[in-house]
Protein backbone atom coordinates (compact mmCIF):
# COMPACT_ATOMS: atom_id res chain seq x y z
CA UNK A 1 0.00 0.00 0.00
CA UNK A 2 1.79 3.43 -1.14
CA UNK A 3 1.23 6.46 1.42
CA UNK A 4 -1.72 9.16 0.58
CA UNK A 5 -0.56 12.26 -0.68
CA UNK A 6 -1.58 14.64 2.99
CA UNK A 7 -2.42 18.36 2.47
CA UNK A 8 -3.01 20.70 5.51
CA UNK A 9 -4.70 23.87 5.11
CA UNK A 10 -5.53 26.44 8.25
CA UNK A 11 -8.50 27.72 8.23
CA UNK A 12 -8.67 31.17 9.93
CA UNK A 13 -11.55 32.48 11.86
CA UNK A 14 -14.10 35.09 10.57
CA UNK A 15 -12.64 35.97 7.66
CA UNK A 16 -15.23 35.88 4.98
CA UNK A 17 -13.94 37.16 2.31
CA UNK A 18 -10.97 34.22 2.50
CA UNK A 19 -13.37 31.78 3.30
CA UNK A 20 -13.27 29.15 0.74
CA UNK A 21 -9.76 29.36 0.47
CA UNK A 22 -8.54 26.23 0.52
CA UNK A 23 -11.56 24.78 -1.50
CA UNK A 24 -10.80 26.81 -4.44
CA UNK A 25 -6.65 25.33 -3.58
CA UNK A 26 -8.29 22.08 -3.57
CA UNK A 27 -9.95 22.19 -6.44
CA UNK A 28 -6.98 23.48 -8.50
CA UNK A 29 -4.76 20.45 -6.71
CA UNK A 30 -7.19 17.59 -7.93
CA UNK A 31 -7.55 18.87 -11.18
CA UNK A 32 -3.73 18.67 -11.54
CA UNK A 33 -3.92 15.08 -10.04
CA UNK A 34 -6.41 14.09 -13.25
CA UNK A 35 -9.58 13.10 -10.89
CA UNK A 36 -12.55 13.44 -12.18
CA UNK A 37 -14.82 16.67 -12.33
CA UNK A 38 -17.42 15.20 -10.38
CA UNK A 39 -15.57 13.61 -7.50
CA UNK A 40 -13.55 16.83 -7.46
CA UNK A 41 -17.19 18.93 -7.17
CA UNK A 42 -18.20 16.83 -4.42
CA UNK A 43 -14.59 17.21 -2.54
CA UNK A 44 -14.42 20.93 -3.43
CA UNK A 45 -18.28 21.30 -2.21
CA UNK A 46 -18.38 19.40 1.20
CA UNK A 47 -14.88 21.28 1.75
CA UNK A 48 -16.15 24.55 1.57
CA UNK A 49 -19.45 24.20 3.59
CA UNK A 50 -16.97 22.87 6.37
CA UNK A 51 -14.63 25.64 5.73
CA UNK A 52 -17.48 28.03 6.10
CA UNK A 53 -19.00 26.55 9.39
CA UNK A 54 -15.89 26.61 10.99
CA UNK A 55 -15.15 30.53 10.10
CA UNK A 56 -18.61 30.96 11.45
CA UNK A 57 -18.98 28.99 14.56
CA UNK A 58 -15.58 28.01 15.79
CA UNK A 59 -13.13 31.06 15.01
CA UNK A 60 -11.44 28.55 12.46
CA UNK A 61 -9.68 25.67 12.82
CA UNK A 62 -7.64 22.76 10.49
CA UNK A 63 -8.88 21.28 6.93
CA UNK A 64 -6.71 18.32 5.78
CA UNK A 65 -7.20 16.25 2.88
CA UNK A 66 -5.91 12.56 2.17
CA UNK A 67 -5.20 11.43 -1.09
CA UNK A 68 -5.60 7.18 -1.35
CA UNK A 69 -5.93 5.37 -4.85
CA UNK A 70 -9.26 4.89 -4.22
CA UNK A 71 -11.28 7.49 -1.96
CA UNK A 72 -10.16 10.99 -0.77
CA UNK A 73 -10.96 11.73 2.65
CA UNK A 74 -11.25 15.40 4.18
CA UNK A 75 -10.92 15.89 7.73
CA UNK A 76 -12.13 19.01 9.61
CA UNK A 77 -11.39 20.13 12.73
CA UNK A 78 -11.65 22.53 14.98
CA UNK A 79 -11.63 23.84 18.81
CA UNK A 80 -14.78 25.62 18.64
CA UNK A 81 -18.25 25.44 20.94
CA UNK A 82 -19.29 21.40 19.85
CA UNK A 83 -22.53 20.57 18.03
CA UNK A 84 -25.17 20.16 21.26
CA UNK A 85 -27.67 18.35 19.00
CA UNK A 86 -26.39 16.76 15.59
CA UNK A 87 -30.26 15.21 14.60
CA UNK A 88 -31.06 18.90 15.09
CA UNK A 89 -27.94 20.10 13.01
CA UNK A 90 -28.49 17.69 10.31
CA UNK A 91 -32.19 18.88 9.72
CA UNK A 92 -31.80 21.06 6.01
CA UNK A 93 -33.18 24.55 7.49
CA UNK A 94 -31.89 24.31 10.83
CA UNK A 95 -28.88 27.14 11.56
CA UNK A 96 -27.49 28.93 14.37
CA UNK A 97 -25.86 31.79 12.69
CA UNK A 98 -26.17 34.99 13.80
CA UNK A 99 -28.04 37.75 11.39
CA UNK A 100 -24.89 39.53 10.53
CA UNK A 101 -24.12 36.36 9.08
CA UNK A 102 -27.22 35.40 7.55
CA UNK A 103 -27.22 39.27 5.52
CA UNK A 104 -24.07 37.36 3.90
CA UNK A 105 -25.78 34.72 2.58
CA UNK A 106 -24.84 32.27 4.63
CA UNK A 107 -26.56 30.88 7.80
CA UNK A 108 -29.33 28.65 5.25
CA UNK A 109 -28.65 25.51 7.50
CA UNK A 110 -27.90 23.67 4.68
CA UNK A 111 -24.08 23.22 4.94
CA UNK A 112 -23.69 19.84 7.11
CA UNK A 113 -26.74 18.52 4.87
CA UNK A 114 -24.78 19.31 1.75
CA UNK A 115 -21.79 17.87 3.47
CA UNK A 116 -23.58 14.71 3.95
CA UNK A 117 -25.33 14.98 0.38
CA UNK A 118 -21.93 15.25 -1.46
CA UNK A 119 -19.55 12.41 0.17
CA UNK A 120 -19.96 8.84 0.41
CA UNK A 121 -19.80 9.25 4.27
CA UNK A 122 -19.45 11.61 6.74
CA UNK A 123 -18.37 11.40 10.52
CA UNK A 124 -18.77 13.94 12.78
CA UNK A 125 -17.09 13.60 16.43
CA UNK A 126 -18.01 16.39 18.46
CA UNK A 127 -17.94 17.28 22.32
CA UNK A 128 -19.49 20.48 23.44
CA UNK A 129 -17.17 22.94 25.00
CA UNK A 130 -13.92 21.24 23.34
CA UNK A 131 -14.77 21.11 19.46
CA UNK A 132 -15.86 19.48 16.16
CA UNK A 133 -14.42 16.93 13.84
CA UNK A 134 -15.96 16.11 10.75
CA UNK A 135 -14.50 13.37 8.71
CA UNK A 136 -15.61 13.10 5.14
CA UNK A 137 -14.96 9.92 2.56
CA UNK A 138 -15.43 10.59 -0.96
CA UNK A 139 -15.17 7.63 -3.51
CA UNK A 140 -13.10 8.51 -6.81
CA UNK A 141 -15.59 7.81 -9.70
CA UNK B 1 -28.47 28.61 -26.06
CA UNK B 2 -24.98 30.07 -26.10
CA UNK B 3 -24.19 32.63 -22.53
CA UNK B 4 -23.23 35.08 -25.34
CA UNK B 5 -26.51 34.69 -27.10
CA UNK B 6 -28.32 35.02 -23.66
CA UNK B 7 -26.35 38.38 -22.58
CA UNK B 8 -27.18 39.49 -25.99
CA UNK B 9 -31.00 38.90 -25.94
CA UNK B 10 -31.56 40.28 -22.44
CA UNK B 11 -29.34 43.41 -22.94
CA UNK B 12 -26.82 42.08 -20.13
CA UNK B 13 -24.57 44.80 -18.84
CA UNK B 14 -20.76 42.40 -18.84
CA UNK B 15 -18.96 43.20 -15.91
CA UNK B 16 -16.32 40.75 -16.42
CA UNK B 17 -14.95 38.90 -19.40
CA UNK B 18 -16.82 35.84 -20.27
CA UNK B 19 -13.73 33.01 -19.99
CA UNK B 20 -15.28 30.69 -22.20
CA UNK B 21 -18.54 31.24 -23.92
CA UNK B 22 -20.57 28.18 -22.30
CA UNK B 23 -23.99 26.94 -23.04
CA UNK B 24 -26.37 27.38 -20.75
CA UNK B 25 -30.01 25.38 -20.42
CA UNK B 26 -31.23 26.20 -17.03
CA UNK B 27 -30.70 28.92 -14.31
CA UNK B 28 -31.19 28.83 -10.92
CA UNK B 29 -32.12 31.99 -8.02
CA UNK B 30 -30.81 32.05 -4.76
CA UNK B 31 -29.49 34.45 -2.58
CA UNK B 32 -28.80 31.69 0.28
CA UNK B 33 -24.91 30.00 -0.97
CA UNK B 34 -25.71 26.71 0.69
CA UNK B 35 -28.87 26.76 -1.02
CA UNK B 36 -27.62 27.31 -4.46
CA UNK B 37 -24.38 24.97 -3.78
CA UNK B 38 -26.40 22.01 -2.95
CA UNK B 39 -29.19 22.92 -5.94
CA UNK B 40 -28.01 24.76 -8.88
CA UNK B 41 -25.99 22.47 -11.44
CA UNK B 42 -23.26 23.61 -13.40
CA UNK B 43 -25.15 24.66 -17.03
CA UNK B 44 -27.38 27.07 -14.88
CA UNK B 45 -26.99 30.59 -14.67
CA UNK B 46 -27.27 31.86 -10.96
CA UNK B 47 -29.11 35.08 -10.82
CA UNK B 48 -29.04 36.49 -7.42
CA UNK B 49 -28.87 39.73 -5.68
CA UNK B 50 -26.04 39.29 -3.31
CA UNK B 51 -22.60 40.85 -4.25
CA UNK B 52 -20.60 39.72 -1.80
CA UNK B 53 -16.77 37.94 -2.57
CA UNK B 54 -18.40 34.67 -1.46
CA UNK B 55 -19.99 34.70 -4.85
CA UNK B 56 -17.08 33.70 -6.34
CA UNK B 57 -16.34 30.64 -4.45
CA UNK B 58 -20.04 29.28 -5.02
CA UNK B 59 -19.88 30.16 -8.64
CA UNK B 60 -16.23 28.61 -8.98
CA UNK B 61 -16.90 25.52 -6.82
CA UNK B 62 -19.97 24.71 -8.28
CA UNK B 63 -18.63 25.52 -11.84
CA UNK B 64 -21.58 27.59 -13.33
CA UNK B 65 -21.38 29.59 -16.66
CA UNK B 66 -21.67 32.95 -14.96
CA UNK B 67 -23.60 34.94 -12.60
CA UNK B 68 -26.43 37.39 -13.35
CA UNK B 69 -26.62 40.43 -10.34
CA UNK B 70 -29.79 41.68 -10.75
CA UNK B 71 -31.48 44.66 -9.74
CA UNK B 72 -28.67 46.50 -10.49
CA UNK B 73 -26.92 45.73 -7.35
CA UNK B 74 -23.93 47.66 -6.81
CA UNK B 75 -20.95 45.60 -6.52
CA UNK B 76 -17.71 46.12 -4.83
CA UNK B 77 -14.06 46.80 -7.33
CA UNK B 78 -12.82 44.16 -5.33
CA UNK B 79 -14.93 41.52 -5.66
CA UNK B 80 -14.71 42.37 -9.82
CA UNK B 81 -10.80 42.42 -9.75
CA UNK B 82 -11.66 39.11 -7.97
CA UNK B 83 -13.55 37.97 -10.24
CA UNK B 84 -11.35 38.77 -12.86
CA UNK B 85 -8.75 36.84 -11.23
CA UNK B 86 -10.91 33.64 -10.69
CA UNK B 87 -12.24 34.09 -14.37
CA UNK B 88 -15.87 34.18 -13.13
CA UNK B 89 -18.78 35.87 -15.62
CA UNK B 90 -20.21 38.43 -13.95
CA UNK B 91 -23.18 40.05 -15.32
CA UNK B 92 -25.70 42.70 -14.24
CA UNK B 93 -29.36 43.32 -15.22
CA UNK B 94 -31.63 46.75 -13.71
CA UNK B 95 -34.39 43.90 -14.03
CA UNK B 96 -35.91 41.37 -11.20
CA UNK B 97 -34.61 38.03 -10.66
CA UNK B 98 -38.30 37.30 -11.15
CA UNK B 99 -38.61 39.30 -14.34
CA UNK B 100 -34.66 37.82 -15.48
CA UNK B 101 -36.38 34.33 -14.60
CA UNK B 102 -38.90 34.82 -16.82
CA UNK B 103 -37.37 36.02 -19.88
CA UNK B 104 -34.42 33.34 -19.33
CA UNK B 105 -37.08 30.64 -19.30
CA UNK B 106 -38.99 32.08 -22.58
CA UNK B 107 -35.56 32.22 -24.61
CA UNK B 108 -34.71 28.54 -23.02
CA UNK B 109 -37.91 26.74 -24.31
Amino acid sequence: MSEPLKFHFPVSGGDFTSAGKASVQVKKLLRQLGISPDTIRRVAIAMYEGEINMVIHANGGSADLEIYGDHIKIILADTGPGIPNIDLAMQEGFSTAPDNIRSLGFGAGMGLPNMKRYTDDMQIDTEVGVGTTVTMRVNIA
Amino acid sequence: MKLSEIIDRLALEVLTPLPEDREVTGGYTGDLLSWVMGRAESNMLWITIMTNVNILAVASLRDLPAVLIAEGAEIDAAVLDKAREQEIALLRSPKSAYTLCAELADLLK
